[in-house]
């Protein structure tokens, strides 16, 4: 009795002090991730100027007084200039490079997104069925990838972009079927995992019902995986795409893409270089900062990693 | 260990199987024969040409057809090259590619562990900072760009190189492709040691080591070196994969007559044997690679057991 009068003073004097609030409230694990990710300085460098590429891709195009396949007889193989906004110059048609460059990163970027989502969700499927299901499927499912893992895709993407046609949308699926093998070995894994956790025996114990222990409880563990994952798989996927277009592989003329770009940069190097560093610099820096948005990701969510 | 082999090595068959049967099939399900584009040919000669290659038979017994002619080591005849076999074109072909890969690989191996050990040895030394940047630079600007610049500062401002092109196994036109390939191995391999003999330098046996009043030298050498080499050596397998995906592009940028060269050539002609028959070549050294690796890494690592 005395005691509970005691505990009572104390809680009275804590509410009195406006200290009451301190241990009640909850921290989510996902604004602790974000606190970190927004405390990793290169990874929201690279995040904003991820971002700026991707609104000037998006809208420059529409602002600048150039269109990506208007040739100009008068201004061919100009070097970078303010005059007439040939900022970043011209190609030896006359186009502007900027524009071309910007339309260039729309195509780039876009795949990359489509890419990404579609074999983001191929992986998680995968790997979600192998690891549920486990035996005798999960062995078979796995033993699949570990053969796409040993084959040089390269080298079929090549031969499916051949066969198939390069269309934008063909070039898509040949880069996603190629680019799911890390999200579905790494759902699986953490399904298993997750699977075996004491806390979802206790959740099934205390007769938590089977979809809110898949959506409390898996699925938010899942995700910050997978959303690491989707970080890492951007740039492998932009990557894909600006190689196929690099060997002529790609999207045709004349529409363009940075792979496009920067072969006909090569080939013009000696003459007009910026045609091959502006577009150059622009892939490397969005593959860039992807990468330390990737890393930023991973030890935002990923603490025991590090 | 030999029941390990023994399953490892069976394990490939299926892997070059399933590559050879769908990259066939989807070769024999496109539209249109490898005769249609040429120009028009009497009924007689065609019947006769169809016949030659098999393609009045049934899908199946052309498929077996072909699996034959690959067990006798036999790609088939090019569509495009006329009087050229795939075989003979590759005769031509790889030397070039193996000798730029495979010396350039050796070296990087060399340069890598060496870089890597002393960035791990000295953290935050010059030698540190060179690898962790080699690492970054590695990772971000794709070879296609990298090339390119190269052949801009070495070949066109200081001409000291020629800018691309094959004479003979000549020096001077392997140096610029194989300081490509080298850089983007190194970038991998040294950032691959540098991670792995950190952390093996601070586990317990070290600390041992250094209790028991041992030399850093001997303790780096005798100790620390070889459980740090694993992870390099699983990094091998995947690495001699993307040096294919490197060689495709390098050969592409530096104009070498090698497989890579051959491939995209093939590709843009639409010579679809020719395709077909280096996909199921590669795919076949690549899955060996992997072979070899898997095997080495279980020789070397006695924690593995089988």
């Amino acid at each position: 009795m005395l005691l509970k009068n005691k505990q009572n003073a104390l809680g009275d004097a804590l509410l009195a002090a406006g200290l009451d609030a301190l241990p009640v409230a909850g921290r989510s694990p996902w604004r602790d991730a974000r606190e970190r990710f927004f405390r990793n300085k290169a990874a929201v460098v690279s995040l904003v100027l991820l971002l700026l590429i991707t609104l000037a891709c998006v809208f420059g195009p529409m602002l600048l007084p150039h269109s990506f396949d208007d040739t100009d007889w008068d201004a061919m193989a100009l070097a970078p200039t303010w005059q007439n906004m040939h900022l970043f110059g011209t190609d030896e048609l006359g186009r502007d490079l900027l524009v071309r460059t910007l339309i260039g990163g729309r195509i780039s970027l876009m795949v990359g997104l489509l890419a990404t989502i579609a074999s983001v969700a191929i992986g998680i499927a995968w790997g979600a069925t192998a690891g549920f299901i486990g035996g005798r499927v999960d062995t078979l499912m796995m033993r699949l990838v570990d053969m796409m893992y040993a084959v040089p895709y390269l080298l079929i993407a090549i031969l499916m972009v051949t066969l198939l046609g390069r269309e934008f949308y063909l070039v898509v699926l040949t880069i996603t079927v190629f680019s799911w093998m890390d999200m579905a070995r790494v759902v699986r894994g953490q399904t298993l995992a997750i699977k075996s956790k004491e806390y979802i025996e206790a959740a099934h114990a205390i007769g938590v019902s089977t979809p809110a222990i898949i959506f409390r409880h898996i699925v938010p563990n899942l995700l910050g995986i997978v959303v690491i994952y989707t970080t890492v798989t951007v740039p492998g996927v932009i990557l894909t795409e600006s190689v196929l277009s690099f060997l002529g592989l790609g999207v045709q003329e004349p529409m363009t893409s940075w792979g496009v770009l920067i072969e006909e940069g090569t080939g013009v190097m000696e003459t007009t270089p910026w045609m091959l560093l502006f577009p150059g610099a622009l892939l490397s820096l969005t593959l860039y900062c992807a990468n330390y948005i990737g890393d930023g990701m991973r030890d935002a969510l990923d603490p025991k990693d590090r | 260990m030999w029941s390990y082999v023994f399953r490892r090595v069976l394990m490939t068959i299926p892997t070059i199987l399933v590559v050879i049967t769908v990259c066939y099939l989807m070769l024999h399900l496109t539209p249109g024969g490898p005769f249609d584009t040429e120009r028009k040919v009497s009924e007689a000669v065609m019947a006769n040409l169809q016949a030659k290659y098999h393609l009045d038979l049934p899908l199946w017994q052309q498929y077996l057809y072909y699996l034959k002619g690959l067990l006798q080591g036999d790609l088939g005849a090019s569509f495009r090259y006329a009087d050229w076999s795939v075989n003979e074109l590759v005769a031509k072909a790889l030397p070039v590619s193996l000798t730029i890969g495979g010396v350039s690989l050796l070296i990087s191996v060399v340069i890598g562990v060496l870089l890597g050990t002393v960035a791990a040895l000295r953290q935050n030394s010059a030698i540190d900072y060179l690898v962790m940047l080699i690492g970054n630079l590695g990772s971000a600007f794709p070879s296609f760009v990298i090339g390119p610049v190269l052949i801009l500062v070495f070949a066109l401002w200081l001409s000291w190189l020629p800018s691309g092109g094959w004479q003979d196994f000549e020096l001077r036109y392997m140096v610029l492709p194989m300081a490509l390939l080298t850089f983007i191995n190194v970038s991998t391999i040294g950032r691959v040691m540098r991670g792995s003999l950190i952390e093996v330098m601070s586990s317990n046996f070290i600390r041992t080591a250094r209790a028991k009043g041992l030399p850093t030298r001997t303790i780096v050498l005798r100790h620390a070196f070889k459980p740090a080499l694993m992870p390099v050596v699983s990094v091998l397998g995947p690495l001699a994969i993307s040096s294919i995906t490197a060689a495709v592009v390098t050969e592409s940028v530096f104009s070498l007559p090698g497989i890579g060269k051959l491939i995209v050539n093939g590709a843009s002609n639409r010579d679809y044997t020719l395709v077909l028959g280096l996909v199921v070549l590669i795919t076949v050294l690549a899955v060996l690679l992997n072979l070899l690796v898997d095997l080495a890494y279980a020789l070397l690592d006695p924690k593995i057991r089988y």
